[in-house]
């Protein structure tokens, strides 16, 4: 523990002068204007706004801004400034099979209906660094195509659905509200509806690092990512003063169905089981990690081992938040000093009692 | 305060109100308004809008959260993904009410939506309105999307399984 202390205002608020000046950097160089990073630094917004929890890119921007460009910093400031706000309403579920597909990629089948759409990928680059970036340029032209894509591009799953081979997963009888963990505790065991909203805003870093996991061997998964798709999305409300459904402007979100070999149990026929990622903005890493990590926390569900960290979800959503992780690693840096004098005390007299024992004469 | 007992008024009297125009009419408007710009709005519409002092705020622009839910698998269990920056805003402009919701934290644009909504639904208003505000703006948009459309399908691809020895 750490207790209080008075005293530093001056020190403190030179060392916010200190931290500002720093943010701006020489000003010789132009400031950063947010539509700048919006546009040019997307991804680092998408990021924010993911484990922010808090979908709003001129904020996600700010943020980024304020916190000179570290993402967990940035995370923090948007999840403090959400507190702020008041809830208004919750949206009608999310309907990805009507997303305006910008990328749609499938690891299982080559012909998908609808074909495979790579989008704006770094997949297929070689990793080489354009130095000609490094000098201002124009922007590339894109191709169009004679005819627009279909407007609804039907699911990969769908198909093994259909042929009795995918696990169902459908609404609960009544289709109940989920649980919120921005209102109410995660609490163990959590249902996969609570899983996920943990997963969803957990750190990046963290959920990479426990799929990576599932893969060398630490769950029972045998993934495929089975469809990948990034697009914009409607979000519909139903207004109580209106009564009826309305569209108040798109997203961008990314969704991954891993398809998972499962050899049967004592409830469910050999079949296919599901993994599931959706997360906002374009971020398949995050997005197919979520699958990975989803699927392995189903391992009690569906009868497996539950031995490995990746499987275990006290472990897993637990320490999924970099902005509880982060305070707790970091709240060492502040004032302990009562605690060590304790600690001091009692080792000095630890050692004074060892040395004198070294020191006796021995029969 | 006293908007919000203006609204609730409102509430209590809604059953009673005729709709003015279908819903599907309605709805059709509030989504372009809801996904067009801004400044395009304001542009557009500037010259529609009645003067302020007819325009009675049941509730100022209000920023705040909207929770957006998605599926298990994309069709099964709710659950919550994350939450949206939302701007609302309601008017009253002779007896017509307005109701603007917008993703973002702009109150200018919610304030021209509710003002949009509020005009639509007048009958003399409506045609020209829809001619000089709503179709433009759908136009826009739909091309917009048509774009990123035929970007995308551009990069569709054919994969080619090899066999060895062919």
């Amino acid at each position: 523990m750490y207790v209080a202390v008075k005293g530093g205002e001056t020190a403190i608020a030179r060392s916010w002068d200190l931290l500002a000046a720093r943010r701006r950097g020489d000003e010789a160089v132009p400031e950063l204007s947010l539509a700048q990073i919006r546009q040019q630094l997307r991804l680092a917004v998408h990021r924010v706004m993911q484990e922010g929890s808090l979908y709003d890119e001129e904020l996600a921007a700010l943020a980024l801004k304020q916190a000179a460009g570290d993402a967990m910093e940035a995370v923090f400031l948007l999840r403090a400034f959400r507190t702020t706000l008041p809830r208004l309403a919750t949206s009608l579920p999310l309907d990805t099979s009507a997303m305006r597909v910008a990328r749609r990629v499938s690891g299982t089948f080559k012909d998908v209906p609808g074909g495979q759409i790579l989008g704006p990928t770094a997949d297929y680059t070689q990793r080489l660094l354009d130095f000609s970036l490094a000098e201002p340029a124009a922007t590339p032209r894109c191709e169009l195509a004679e005819a627009p894509l279909p407007e609804c591009l039907p699911s990969v799953l769908d198909l093994l659905a259909a042929e009795g081979l995918m696990e169902a997963d459908l609404p609960p009888p009544d289709d109940p509200a989920p649980a919120d963990l921005t209102r109410e505790p995660l609490l163990f065991p959590a249902d996969r509806p609570a899983r996920l909203q943990n997963l969803a805003r957990g750190d990046e870093g963290w959920l990479l690092g426990l799929a990576y996991s599932t893969q060398r061997g630490y769950a029972e998964n045998h993934p495929f990512a089975g469809e990948i798709r990034m697009g914009e999305i409607s979000v519909m409300l139903l207004p109580d003063e209106l009564g009826f459904e309305i569209d108040i402007g798109a997203i961008v979100v990314t969704e991954c169905q891993m398809i998972n070999q499962f050899a049967g149990g004592p409830h469910a026929p050999p079949q296919f089981t599901r993994g599931y990622g959706l997360v906002f903005g374009e971020s398949e890493r995050k997005a197919m990690s979520m699958a990975l990590v989803d699927r392995s926390l189903r391992a009690q569900e569906l009868g497996e081992s539950t031995g490995s960290p990746a499987q275990q979800a006290e472990f897993a959503l637990c320490h999924s938040d970099s902005v509880e992780a982060s305070g707790f690693v970091q709240h060492l840096k502040l004032p302990h000093y009562v605690d060590f004098q304790a600690e001091l005390s009692l080792i000095r007299t630890l050692r004074a009692e060892h040395d004198r024992q070294q020191d006796a004469p021995h029969d | 305060m006293q908007s919000s007992i203006r609204l609730y008024e409102f509430f209590l009297n809604k059953t009673e109100r005729t709709q003015s125009m279908d819903i599907p009419t309605r709805q059709r408007w509030l989504g372009v308004l809801a996904n067009s710009e801004a400044a395009a709005l304001q542009t557009l519409l500037s010259p529609h809008l009645p003067p302020p002092e007819h325009v009675e705020w049941l509730r100022q622009p209000q920023t705040g959260l909207v929770m957006v839910e998605g599926r298990t698998g994309g069709a099964g269990a709710r659950f919550n993904l994350g939450e949206v920056a939302v701007t609302r805003a309601s008017c009253r402009w002779q007896d017509l009410t307005g109701h603007g919701w917008v993703r973002g934290t702009d109150p200018a644009h919610a304030a021209l939506i509710a003002q949009a909504d509020a005009l639509l639904q007048a009958p003399d208003r409506h045609p020209a309105l829809m001619a000089a505000v709503i179709e433009p703006l759908a136009d826009a948009l739909r091309a917009r999307r048509e774009l990123a459309s035929r970007q995308a399908a551009a990069s569709k691809v054919e994969f080619f399984t090899m066999v060895r020895g062919e």
